[in-house]
């Protein structure tokens, strides 16, 4: 189990390493360095001077070097569209990004788990085979024409929910650095249709896995078992095929939450909600590269972050991985 | 004898076809949406993308069947003042160039990265699955997403625009062959162990003719499932990434540049600029799909149907 | 004499897209109690499907077509899922195959027996601790209380098919079904779980139907036996007279194609040709492609089960 755990570790870590380098070679080529300090009412000597102070006239190999260590150090580079660290930018933008997952992530479990776990017990019923055309459809919806239309129906029309922004909300430590929405009536509101986007696009996937991952296990030996030995239904079907069609989706949901990471960028686009992907957005179109790299890096790393450890946590939920791993 | 469309109506394919009224309803709507892809120039009221067509003091006209719509505009207008339904078949029209070159590209290096690692195996596999892996690991849609907006911040709006159609494809192209890649490796990785193979390899045919001419399309049914399923992949990515400004410029807009647009206009009553290019995307995508499902469990058939 | 278990003219169907196939046709057989019944046959015979069949487990698409099965006299085969659960595990215990793909990886033996014990007795979970203890030691574990706590893929191939006996043994049945408990573990373990199993079906009186291909295990442990073919009983008798005589063409080549059946130095015995599979069984009887008494009434009429010599019956046309 160590092993897999070191060997799991050094992948994330290359993996790593590749997207820095990718990230500063972007900054490198692309990025106005001299620029984001200073803004742009300097002479060209004066740029020149500066370029030399900071070293932007030394070897790629070094200038790289120079950069992992800034980086580890928590240092990413000045986002020149704020003025501001820009690590320090995508912190401040984080908590809508995350307030975003988090509701849809709810709506997500709450909705897949029964009707997926019910469509893999009784595919032919009416309601399994409305939900199979539904996710059809789901899927073949584009994350944001389903916003769209959400606003149209329910702002425009009906004018019963905000059509943009996150509302009133509350800052939770008193610092900035975290306003939530969850807190006030108001800012649930504005969290209604913008996860109710998100994750209509992300359920017909998880029913669709939850049901075919169930199927299978019921069609397993050991369930097969279950029902020689005379357990009740419910339990055969609620605990023992439960528990083993869960492992599976598990490790999905943890791949998956990159996928929803690209959804937020056009959720947010929607709804002007002001997250990450907004941030990244407004970047791109100023071609604030600092920014626009440190985004990648932050990103890249939270992916790999999260894939390493749910796959380390599936070898601790998994008894059978526990032991082949010492192998 | 007979010939091979005597076989064809006879085949099991065929006769499940014909027999799922879904399937068939799909085709249909699809070849109809080909047809009007193809014809666009000849269909269409005015060519959307010449400006030389577009008054603006047609613009945000509603579509004919409600008051203040004209007949010459059967859906309306946008915000350019340009016929709705033309511009959308022109759009439709894009969306179905970008999404099959990007997934003729995406099965073009997948089939010979997959078909390469699954036949020689040991390193070449090694190696390239690992590539796959990480490629895999970051969702494709983030990849085209960065790589999209690394190209316009590098090269700047305008060459970005004109470059569109092509860049478009190579973008999507290359975010997403590790799919190819892995089922390939997979289908031949069976076959590999197969008589036919180690007859070939008696008779001394060079590897790479068994790999293409043999192995190959053998492997091929696994590809078809995922050959649609990416193709309905790749129109959404477009959208999407037109959606965000990354994709086709207005002036030539795609339905997802469509649907960019109009949305600030439901607010001020012309929901048709972005309600119908958002309809007719879903609608494409939805047969491309229902064909997929379809095709999927005709290729892989259970004796008993669950 | 009402008998414990009464098979009567089974027959199993699988409902397929492309129409209805026969899985078993014609199946009839008794047990009592304590004996030992032993269902020989290929792979592809139906042993298993018969054995399903009893407590109601054909997967589907196979249903009961056909025939009655009267368990303590009661007609079992008309039970509803619910009524069949008191039976199942309780009164008739089935032993699977493959330990490792029996028993749920995700949970520990403890857990998987204590439910077992709890789906049919409203116990508590210390005294259904302490009959499962008891259980494990019957089957002779080492360790037992250990065991308990550890999950599946911790013991070894022998241990685990041990531990499905026990569970097995847990509500006292009258009758265990063993399908092919032998073929997935080791040869030298196959024998002292055979031994085993006799030994607990003589101590504790219970019933046996043993469903193999091994014939030699049949031989040993089992008092009836009943040979199948294509989906029909070809022939049934007492064991020791059907290996020491036996009488349909089929049976004579299985037993003769046991190694050790013939002087060293003499050919083994094979029988040409394969069992057919169940869409395409000949006309009359199944083995005549390959019985080498075959005339044309055996292409022509299905023989059915008969009286022969030595208290066997046998479905041959030709003996």
């Amino acid at each position: 189990m160590f092993a897999f755990i070191i060997r799991r570790t050094l992948q994330a870590l290359v993996v790593m390493l590749i997207i820095s380098l990718v990230g500063f070679a972007i900054k490198n080529k692309i990025g106005d360095p001299v620029r984001d300090l200073v803004g742009e009412r300097v002479t060209p000597e004066e740029r020149e001077q500066i370029a030399n102070d900071m070293g932007l006239n030394d070897p790629f190999l070094i200038q790289y070097a120079r950069f992992v260590k800034q980086a580890v150090k928590g240092d990413l580079g000045r986002s020149f569209l704020y003025n501001k660290p820009a690590l320090e930018v995508i912190v401040k933008h984080a908590p809508a990004t995350i307030e975003l997952l988090i509701g849809s992530a709810l709506i997500i479990i709450l909705v897949s788990l029964p009707l997926g776990v019910y469509s893999a017990l009784k595919p032919r019923s009416l309601l399994s085979r409305f939900t199979m055309s539904f996710s059809t459809l789901g899927v073949s919806m584009p994350v944001f024409f389903t916003a769209i239309l959400l606003i149209y129906l329910f702002a425009v029309n009906l004018q019963v929910l905000p059509s943009y922004g996150r509302g009133e909300t509350v800052d939770l430590f008193g610092n900035g650095y975290w306003n939530t929405g969850f807190l006030t009536v108001d800012g649930l509101k504005h969290l209604i249709l913008p996860c109710i986007s998100l994750s209509s696009i992300m359920l017909p996937l998880f029913i669709r896995l939850i049901r075919s991952e169930m199927m299978e296990v019921l069609e397993t030996e050991y369930i097969k078992y279950a029902w020689a030995k005379g357990l009740s239904p419910r339990r055969i079907w609620l605990i023992h095929a439960f528990k083993n069609t869960l492992l599976p989706v598990v490790t999905v949901f943890g791949v998956q939450m990159g996928l929803t990471f690209a959804f937020t960028i056009l959720t947010e686009l929607v709804f002007q909600w002001q997250g990450m992907g907004f941030m990244f957005l407004e970047a791109v179109q100023r071609a604030d590269t600092s920014l626009l790299v440190a985004y990648l890096v932050v990103v890249g790393s939270v992916f790999v972050l999260v894939n390493t450890i749910v796959d380390i946590l599936y070898g601790f939920i998994n008894p059978t991985v526990r032991i082949a791993g010492t192998r | 004898m007979k010939t091979k469309l005597q076989k064809f109506k006879e085949s099991y394919f065929f006769y499940s076809f014909k027999r799922d009224r879904v399937a068939m309803a799909s085709f249909i709507v699809l070849v109809i949406f080909l047809l009007m892809a193809i014809t666009a120039p000849w269909i269409s009221s005015m060519n959307p993308y010449d400006a030389e067509n577009i008054d603006i003091m047609n613009s945000e006209i509603p579509p004919m069947w409600m008051a203040d719509g004209s007949p010459e505009f059967i859906l309306g207008t946008d915000n350019m003042g340009r016929d709705m339904l033309s511009t959308m078949f022109y759009g439709l029209r894009t969306s179905i160039i970008i999404g099959l070159g990007a997934v003729a590209l995406q099965a073009f290096i997948g089939i010979v990265l997959g078909l390469s690692a699954g036949y020689m195996g040991g390193k070449t596999d090694a190696i390239l699955m690992r590539i796959a892996d990480i490629q895999f690991s970051f969702p494709y849609l983030i990849m085209a997403i960065f790589i999209a907006a690394i190209f316009q911040v590098a090269f700047g709006v305008g060459s970005y625009e004109r470059l569109a159609v092509p860049l478009l494809t190579i973008i999507i192209g290359l975010s997403n062959w590790p799919i190819f890649a892995r089922t390939i490796r997979a289908s031949v990785m069976g076959e590999k162990n197969k008589e036919y193979v180690e007859a070939a390899r008696v008779i001394g045919f060079p590897r790479f003719t068994i790999m293409f001419r043999h192995v190959l399309p053998n492997s091929l049914t696994s590809v078809m499932v995922i050959f649609t399923i990416q193709v309905a992949s790749a129109v959404q990515s477009e959208a999407a990434l037109s959606f965000l400004g990354f994709g086709m410029p207005v002036t030539r807009p795609s339905l997802g540049s469509l649907i960019r647009a109009g949305q600030e206009y439901i607010f001020s009553g012309s929901w048709w600029i972005t309600i119908f290019p958002g309809l007719w995307l879903v609608i494409f995508v939805l047969v491309i799909n229902l064909l997929g499902d379809w095709l999927r469990d005709v290729l892989n058939p259970k004796l008993y149907k669950g | 004499m009402s008998h414990l278990l009464e098979v009567r003219d089974l027959e199993v169907k699988f409902a397929l897209r492309t129409g209805d196939i026969t899985a078993i046709d014609n199946v009839s057989f008794t047990l009592d109690q304590g004996e030992r019944l032993g269902l020989v046959g290929e792979s592809g015979a139906g042993k298993s499907v018969t054995g399903f069949s009893i407590i109601n487990l054909i997967s589907k698409p196979g249903f009961i077509s056909r025939g009655s099965i009267h368990f303590e006299g009661k007609k079992i085969s008309d039970y509803s899922n619910s009524q069949m659960r008191t039976i199942r595990g309780n009164r008739i215990s089935m032993i699977f195959q493959d330990p490792m793909m029996t028993l749920n990886p995700v949970f520990t033996i403890g857990y998987q027996m204590i439910e077992t014990l709890q789906a049919h007795q409203n116990i508590s979970k210390g005294k259904a601790r302490a009959i499962a203890l008891e259980k494990l030691k019957k089957v002779q574990i080492p360790s037992p209380e250990e065991r308990l706590d550890q999950y599946p893929h911790e013991l070894s191939g022998g241990m685990r098919q041990r531990i499905i006996i026990a569970i097995s043994l847990l509500s006292d049945p009258a009758i265990i079904i063993a399908d092919e408990p032998t073929t997935a573990l080791d040869v030298t373990i196959q024998a002292e779980i055979m031994d085993l199993l006799q030994e607990l079906c003589e101590t504790e009186n219970m019933g046996l139907i043993l469903i193999t291909h091994d014939l030699g295990v049949v031989a040993q442990v089992t008092e009836k036996i009943a040979v199948m073919y294509a989906g029909k009983i070809i022939e049934f008798g007492p064991t020791d007279q059907v290996v020491a005589n036996p009488t349909h063409p089929y049976t004579i080549g299985l037993i003769g194609s046991i190694p050790g059946s013939t002087l060293p130095g003499e050919e083994l015995i094979q029988i040409p040709g394969m069992m057919p599979t169940l869409t395409d069984i000949p006309p009359g009887c199944a083995f005549n492609p390959r019985c080498e008494l075959c005339e044309t009434i055996c292409t022509r009429e299905t023989p059915l089960l008969e009286k022969k010599q030595n208290g066997i019956m046998a479905a041959c046309h030709m003996k």
